[in-house]
């Protein structure tokens, strides 16, 4: 416990007990360097990759099928992770479809965590016949897998509109599908901590005051149960790359103009048997190592915001 | 004092130190304290929270909570030191030769399983009863803590049972094994006043009744005051000061002992204002030097802030206070006039 | 003073706070369970005039922090009202009427380690109802009040910065009575302000309370089940029993010459400091559940003096004593009233 009131909030941090676990922990540094990366590596790709593969003008089929350099002296070092059969540089495609993939999946757990914050306040806060119908719809939802609701999403939107629209609100079918099948865990997990909190003794101080329920909700619990909904932010946010990828994968999520990582698999899947793999390989060892690193953050701050483990 | 020199103490408890490894430094949260319990005798300790009260009593039974740990000194019952002995061998003696109660009843009984199977297997493993001989016994003890009905609630689940009804429960079963020695940290803590003083009265009587010795380790003067015989005042890890009961509570030694009887309101005067003692005890990161309570005393004087004083001969008690030295405290100090 | 009705600051008539405990619909339909209600409160009146020091006594469960949450509005009352310096609390109020009245009366909670939000810093704790009630004029005048009232509690203005996590429980303690004291209530509701603090800390802040009370010519209702705490601070004593009010006296009175059984086994479990031999009756039996209350008087499973009337019929107050007691026996005769002396501890 800090003795005294410390210089800055950098020093703050660095004499936390949570940055104390942090570094204590090596698989954990490993993660967050790897997951940084990665995430660099993805949203700096316009600047950083070697060849910007979706422009039709800068592809040429000459330079199809180039297998990687390391592998094989057919290799050529301007495309260093081989290429497809259209000529597209592998590395760039990974490149700019993780950088979707994670548009997508953090948009996707931004939806969620509104949805189901505000929906456990509301629930958690009022209880009742509220707190009822809230829970029995998030029992309902619960049943679906996400891949079902999003299946189920695309139908309906594939029936209403044209199929060149969709391909361009495909990402947003995406989004919503994943939001809405996440939003449970943080509706639950909301609910839990304000029934435990409003019952604290600061939070009837403030309705002594006579403060509206909002601003109790806003100003008092919500600070105090961001903890726990960090910690599911950060495991859906591994769930919701794998996810995004599934849907892509089974042709259900972004279409092949604007490929993630999980339609690039489904393209490399394509030529696989031919051996061309490394399309296939190199974009699925990506989506292991970001989902991966991700998770196993998500499980370190479970681990170090649980008082009871410390 | 109940323990002549030709009596071998039962309990004796020497230089214990309790560290707390952290990762800003070890913690010396029970710092050199030393003190025998002769048998069937009633020794309370006494402290304020963080004062190392609790500490010092699940170390005797050999629970400290990890990382907690016994650092150095030694603690022999019998004669037998019990500080270094191995898991299993330390739950033997904790069962048959100590029994230990805790402040939440609901803690040391097992919710599964019935109050009756609990004793039954508490006293088989630690004597050599049959079932049935068990059973007799543990309805034999349920009568003696004053369970109403003991033949008819004997197979009852510990919620079934009221608090005050829980606590008597639980002292049974530190009685199984016929325990030298009892180890009650705040036994009364969390039970009404009509109720605490039930158990208190309980407590006596089955202590004079098997000749048990009782370390009483609570936060309020006035159960100490009508049950211990002697008494040691612990602050911030160490022992301010042990003596007869009566001494302690009636001619306190030690500054800390004088404040802490003063701040307790009685009835009789009611006066303006109670005696306070200013600021808090401090933290084991930020111990004083010299004497630990000298910020806050109002006799100190130069020595105090260098030399830290150990028990000595004050009276009828024994206080850690240069006030009962030859040398006397040196120059005095008043103390800063701000408080908290 | 403004002119209420009988000239009392509070007045709580016949008030009641019931609260439903039983199975969810579903369990209850299908297991053929009944309502279960606890009556926490049923049905007191207490009149507390202004600068006193009103203090209800009684054990776990008998219904007085209930009774301490009904009179600041966190629950309402299901029978019963509630008047504060004339006002019906529970009345036709404008949204500005209410809040002026709701400014006037804070409370001071139990347990100084719940009772402060730990995300915030000890300078917006105390500065919430200054900002809620907009008492202060502008940013230099919120902070000037904020460290007034830090130096009133004995803290210092730098204790501001910090979060409640970096005080002791003393401490904390004091944070809260700022804060109670922020809108500059007249009547300050405190639920065991003590019970969880250390003696020696005890010490410090009911010293602080009573040297606030006497700057600022407060008025308290204090929830305690410490008699001494109480004996000390009061000026009169309420005791309750199962959500009723056994007895109402000023305190010396309760204290020399108690007069329903329950106060006088209440007095009997006070632990003994001055040794002068006296024993610590130990009593037969614990509170019963507030569900099934006993009928008539609730306390007679309990009393020695109890009878066939005592079984049957609810007493009722009784003025007696400069003060009330609700006892079959007393009103008949058959328990004449016990003096008791003290002997001081030096």
């Amino acid at each position: 416990m800090a003795a005294s009131g410390g210089s800055g909030w950098l020093h703050r941090v660095a004499d936390s007990d949570v940055w104390w676990s942090f570094k204590s922990s090596p698989m954990t540094v490993a993660a967050a360097v790897a997951t940084i990366l990665i995430v660099a590596l993805a949203f700096l790709s316009p600047i950083l990759a070697p060849h910007t593969p979706f422009d039709p003008a800068t592809l040429s089929l000459s330079d199809g099928l180039k297998p990687p350099v390391l592998i094989s002296p057919d290799g050529d070092w301007a495309f260093p992770l081989g290429t497809d059969d259209q000529g597209r540089d592998v590395l760039s495609s990974i490149m700019y479809g993780t950088r979707l993939s994670l548009v997508v999946s953090l948009a996707a757990v931004a939806v969620a965590m509104v949805l189901g914050i505000a929906l456990g306040l509301v629930s958690g806060y009022f209880g009742g016949a509220v707190d009822a119908v809230i829970m029995r719809v998030a029992d309902v939802q619960l049943t679906f897998p996400a891949i079902l609701v999003a299946l189920l999403i695309d139908g309906v939107v594939r029936g209403i509109i044209s199929v060149k629209r969709h391909d361009e609100i495909a990402i947003f079918v995406v989004v919503g599908a994943i939001g809405l099948s996440f939003w449970v865990s943080y509706a639950r997990t909301v609910r839990g901590s304000v029934m435990v909190e409003r019952n604290k003794e600061y939070v009837q101080a403030a309705r002594v005051i006579g403060l509206s329920p909002l601003l109790i909700m806003v100003r008092h619990v919500l600070p105090n149960v961001t903890g726990p909904v960090l910690v599911i932010a950060t495991l859906n946010l591994g769930l919701a790359v794998i996810t995004e990828a599934t849907l892509s994968f089974l042709g259900v999520g972004l279409p092949s103009t604007e490929p993630s990582l999980g339609t690039l698999i489904r393209l490399g899947n394509e030529v696989l048997q031919s051996g061309d793999w490394w399309i296939t390989v190199f974009p699925g060892v990506t989506l292991a190592a970001l989902g991966l690193a991700v998770n196993l953050l998500g499980d370190w701050l479970r681990d170090a915001l649980n008082p009871k483990l410390r | 004092m109940a323990s002549p020199s030709n009596n071998p103490p039962l309990l004796e408890v020497k230089n214990l130190r309790v560290e707390f490894p952290t990762r800003r430094g070890t913690l010396l949260a029970v710092d050199d304290v030393s003190f025998d319990i002769a048998p069937g005798e009633v020794l309370g300790v006494v402290g304020e929270s963080g004062a190392g009260k609790s500490l010092t009593g699940n170390a005797i039974i050999g629970l400290l909570e990890p990382p907690g740990r016994i650092a150095g000194g030694e603690i022999r019952l019998e004669g037998r030191r019990i500080d270094n002995l191995p898991y299993e061998e330390m739950r033997k003696v904790r069962g048959a030769r100590i029994g230990a109660i805790f402040q939440d009843p609901l803690t040391s009984l097992n919710p599964l399983y019935s109050i009756g199977r609990q004793l039954v297997e508490t006293i088989q493993t630690h004597l050599p009863l049959s079932a049935a001989e068990a059973r007799t016994r543990a309805l034999g003890l349920l009568k003696e803590v004053g369970i109403p009905g003991a033949e008819s609630r004997i197979d009852h689940y510990p919620h079934q049972f009221s608090g005050g009804m829980r606590q008597r429960v639980v002292i049974a079963l530190a009685l199984c094994a016929g325990p030298r020695l009892i180890v009650a940290d705040e036994p009364t803590t969390a039970l009404d006043v009509s109720i605490q003083a039930q158990i208190i009265a309980l407590l006596k009587r089955l202590c004079r009744e098997h000749g048990t010795a009782v370390m009483l380790v609570t936060h309020d003067m006035g159960v100490i005051a009508e049950t211990a015989d002697r008494v040691a005042v612990m602050y911030a890890g160490r022992i301010a000061e042990i003596g007869p009961v009566r001494d302690v509570v009636k001619h306190a030694k030690h500054p800390y002992t004088k404040g802490l009887m003063g701040s307790i309101p009685s009835l009789g005067v009611r006066t303006e204002r109670l005696t306070q003692i200013d600021g808090a005890m401090p933290r084991l990161t930020e111990i004083p030097k010299g004497c630990a309570f000298n910020p806050r005393c109002t006799e100190r004087g130069s020595r105090c802030l260098v030399e830290r004083p150990d028990l000595m001969a004050a009276g009828t008690s024994r206080a850690a206070c240069w006030l009962h030295d030859r040398g006397g405290v040196g120059v005095p100090i008043p103390k800063e006039t701000v408080d908290a | 003073m403004p002119d209420g009705s009988t000239g009392q600051f509070v007045r709580l008539s016949g008030l009641k706070r019931y609260f439903d405990v039983s199975a969810p619909w579903l369990v209850r339909a299908l297991e053929g369970r009944p309502r279960q209600i606890v009556q926490a409160v049923d049905g007191i009146d207490i009149e507390i005039a202004k600068g006193e020091t009103f203090s209800l006594v009684g054990e776990s469960g008998c219904g007085k922090s209930t009774v301490a949450r009904l009179v600041v509005g966190l629950y309402p009352p299901t029978a019963g009202t509630i008047e504060f310096d004339g006002n019906d609390m529970a009345g036709r109020h404008s949204r500005s009427d209410m809040a002026a009245l709701r400014r006037r009366m804070q409370m001071i909670f139990q347990d100084p380690y719940a009772s402060l939000n730990p995300r915030w810093r000890v300078f917006d704790i105390i500065a919430e109802p200054i900002r809620a009630f907009d008492l202060a004029k502008d940013k230099a005048d919120l902070r000037k009040r904020v460290e007034d009232l830090l130096r009133q509690v004995k803290l210092t203005p730098a204790d501001g910065r910090k979060f409640p996590h970096e005080f002791s429980g003393g401490q904390r303690q004091r944070v809260s009575i700022a804060r109670a004291l922020a809108s500059q209530p007249e009547f300050l509701v405190c639920d065991e302000p003590t019970s969880a603090l250390d003696v020696s800390v005890q010490a410090q802040i009911l010293n602080l309370m009573v040297d606030l009370q006497r700057r600022f010519g407060l008025t308290y209702l204090f929830i305690s089940h410490n008699l001494a705490v109480v004996y000390h601070i009061s000026t009169r004593v309420g005791v309750m029993y199962l959500g009723r009010l056994v007895e109402v006296a000023p305190t010396e009175t309760l204290f020399t010459r108690p007069k329903h059984p329950y106060t006088r086994m209440l007095l009997d479990t006070i632990p003994d400091l001055d040794m002068t031999g006296r024993q610590r009756a130990p009593v037969a039996g614990e509170v019963p559940s507030p569900i099934n209350p006993p009928s008539g008087c609730t306390f007679h499973p309990r009393c020695p003096f109890a009878n066939d009337r005592c079984k049957a019929e609810r007493p009722m107050p009784l003025a007696i004593d400069g003060g009330t007691v609700a006892c079959h026996a007393i009103e008949e005769g058959r328990l004449a009233v016990e003096e008791r002396t003290y002997v001081a501890n030096s």
